[in-house]
């Protein structure tokens, strides 16, 4: 029947390594709501998120009793709310007001999904949308915003990338009094995951149903437990120690998800392979490339190790559930990881290195707080390099970097919660990518052939 | 339908007559119950049956947890499908 080894590493994984459920996110059409009233479409569109989503969280709560699994949030995503903007015309601000206020109503902390997909060119409301961000985000608590800028079959629309930058330096400084939190919730993207549900990125992609359920996993701590009682393996091995574990916690993500799915009467979508961090000690993907031999997250030999643990995360959580989507694989978000936040203090993790680990990982460059005199120009130039990493290697990667205004390198940005608090760090250097930002235009897709 | 109580804590008289009072009072059937002392370290596993349950699987999960704030144990109660879905094919 029942072992007690297996129902003790269970509630050791729970109870001391910080084994979660980090998300159960609704997905949810608005296409339905698209009025060219824009009242009228607001109205439509906090009744039917009120509606979907009304039991989320009790059931989210029922569900964390049943099983003794943590559930840490409860989010809602929604269609790009520039597809609203089009039909309605109008101020997509409102759009933002009423998505807040319906994440509010539900008991949400966040919905993602004021958004826009103009990887291509823009559409009409897209450019709206996006001039709209910094207003949007700072009059608003819980709404969360992403922007897909490019993709392997599309290239890089460099026009948005130029947009983008601005976008998050001027959501920086409007929201300067609140650590500039609004950067923090914008995520900037090449090739979007349609089903994600992490926030700040997720959103509800058109191909998806009118609803589901999608969950993401987590537990860096239980990786890292398992791996510090395997010391002398190879890295066959620890390869094998990790899968064995990303199965287990897998398993339990497919666990949620299909309860959820039941209670709500919702049907069940993905479950995101991932390996998520919080600042909490002993939940850090940083420390698990250390347990693996790295002295310090960010010397050399770190790219292979995250690319060992990513993999393996992917094969070990494949495997142990029916269907798999999102972003999965290991984050590297800096402020919300305690070894990364250490490796960046000390200056052993430049973004540099970064850069070169999101290769390699899922998502990219990920709660940087960078200089507030950072320029938009750099800043659409971060996002640029990231996304032709993204765009050539047929992978997501995303920036979500903070301008922490009025502040310089070496210095702390401290957002609690979840976001965590920031070293903030040095660029490289500070020499222009102006004019580059500045011609604008399309980065052609690349070749799928002749791959070197 | 089956739930798994773990009860940890330091070793004291009467915790498993406590602990089956409370599953008896929620017409929870004790179908097996394995326990371990390690150095004054009590580990208790009780299987229960709960397709019986007089109220709900909440009630009875909250009544321990009460019940393990009272006498200064952990008591955590989960249904079985986590066990099962963790560590069987």
């Amino acid at each position: 029947m029942f072992n007690a080894t297996d129902i003790l590493e269970t509630i050791r994984m729970i109870d001391q390594e910080n084994l979660d459920v980090r998300t159960i996110t609704m997905g949810i059409s608005l296409l339905s709501c698209a009025d060219r009233d824009i009242t009228r479409a607001c109205s439509l569109v906090y009744d039917k998120i009120c509606r979907l989503a009304e039991r989320l969280v009790p059931v989210g709560e029922e569900i964390e009793r049943t099983y003794g699994i943590p559930i840490i949030n409860k989010r809602i995503s929604v269609t790009p709310v520039s597809m609203l903007a089009a039909v309605s015309g109008g101020d997509p601000v409102l759009y933002a007001k009423t998505l807040d206020r319906a994440a509010k109503a539900v008991g949400v902390n966040f919905v993602g999904g004021y958004s826009a997909l103009v990887q291509k060119g823009f559409a009409a409301g897209e450019r709206e949308l996006i001039a709209s961000i910094p207003e949007a985000l700072s009059s608003t608590e819980r709404v969360c915003c992403s922007v897909n800028v490019g993709s392997t079959k599309a290239g890089i629309n460099m026009d948005a990338v130029g947009l983008m930058g601005e976008a998050i330096l001027a959501s920086a400084r409007a929201t300067a009094d609140q650590n500039c939190m609004g950067a923090a919730k914008i995520v900037v993207f090449c090739n979007a995951p349609e089903d994600n549900p992490f926030m700040a990125g997720a959103f509800h992609g058109v191909g998806e149903p009118d609803c589901e359920i999608n969950v993401g996993v987590s537990g860096p701590g239980a990786v890292r437990s398992a791996l510090a009682k395997c010391p002398d393996g190879d890295l066959t091995e620890v390869s094998d120690v990790i899968k064995k574990t990303a199965f287990k916690i897998t398993r339990m993500g497919q666990l949620v998800g299909t309860e959820a799915s039941k209670r709500l009467g919702v049907p069940f979508g993905i479950v995101d392979l991932s390996l998520a961090p919080t600042p909490a000690v002993g939940d850090s993907v940083a420390h698990i490339i250390e347990e693996m031999g790295i002295e310090v997250c960010g010397a050399h030999g770190t790219t292979a190790a995250l690319a060992l643990l990513n993999d393996a995360v992917k094969k070990g959580g494949v495997m142990a559930s029916s269907h798999v989507g999102g972003l999965s694989g290991a984050f590297i978000p800096v402020s919300e990881d305690a070894g990364m936040i250490d490796a960046a203090r000390s200056g052993d993790l430049s973004v540099e290195k970064l850069e070169a680990m999101t290769a390699v990982c899922s998502v990219g460059l990920d709660m940087i707080v960078i200089p507030g005199s950072t320029s938009a120009a750099t800043i659409s130039a971060i996002i640029a390099d990231e996304a032709a990493i993204g765009m050539v290697n047929s992978k997501t990667t995303a920036v979500r970097v903070i301008p922490a205004i009025g502040r310089k390198a070496g210095e702390e940005l401290e957002f609690g919660g979840l976001f965590g608090s920031g070293p903030i760090m040095a660029l490289h250097n500070d020499r222009s990518s102006e004019k580059f930002i500045r011609r604008g235009g399309r980065i052609p897709a690349p070749m799928q052939s002749l791959k070197n | 339908m089956k739930a798994v109580v773990t009860v940890i804590g330091r070793d004291t008289v009467g915790i498993l007559a406590k602990v089956a009072s409370v599953c008896a009072a929620h017409n929870a059937n004790i179908l097996d119950v394995t326990q371990s002392v390690l150095s004054e370290m009590f580990t208790m596993i009780m299987v229960l049956d709960i397709s019986g349950l007089n109220s709900s699987f909440a009630d009875l999960h909250d009544a321990l947890d009460r019940l393990g704030g009272e006498i200064g144990m952990k008591i955590l109660t989960m249904h079985e499908d986590i066990f099962n879905s963790m560590h069987r094919i």
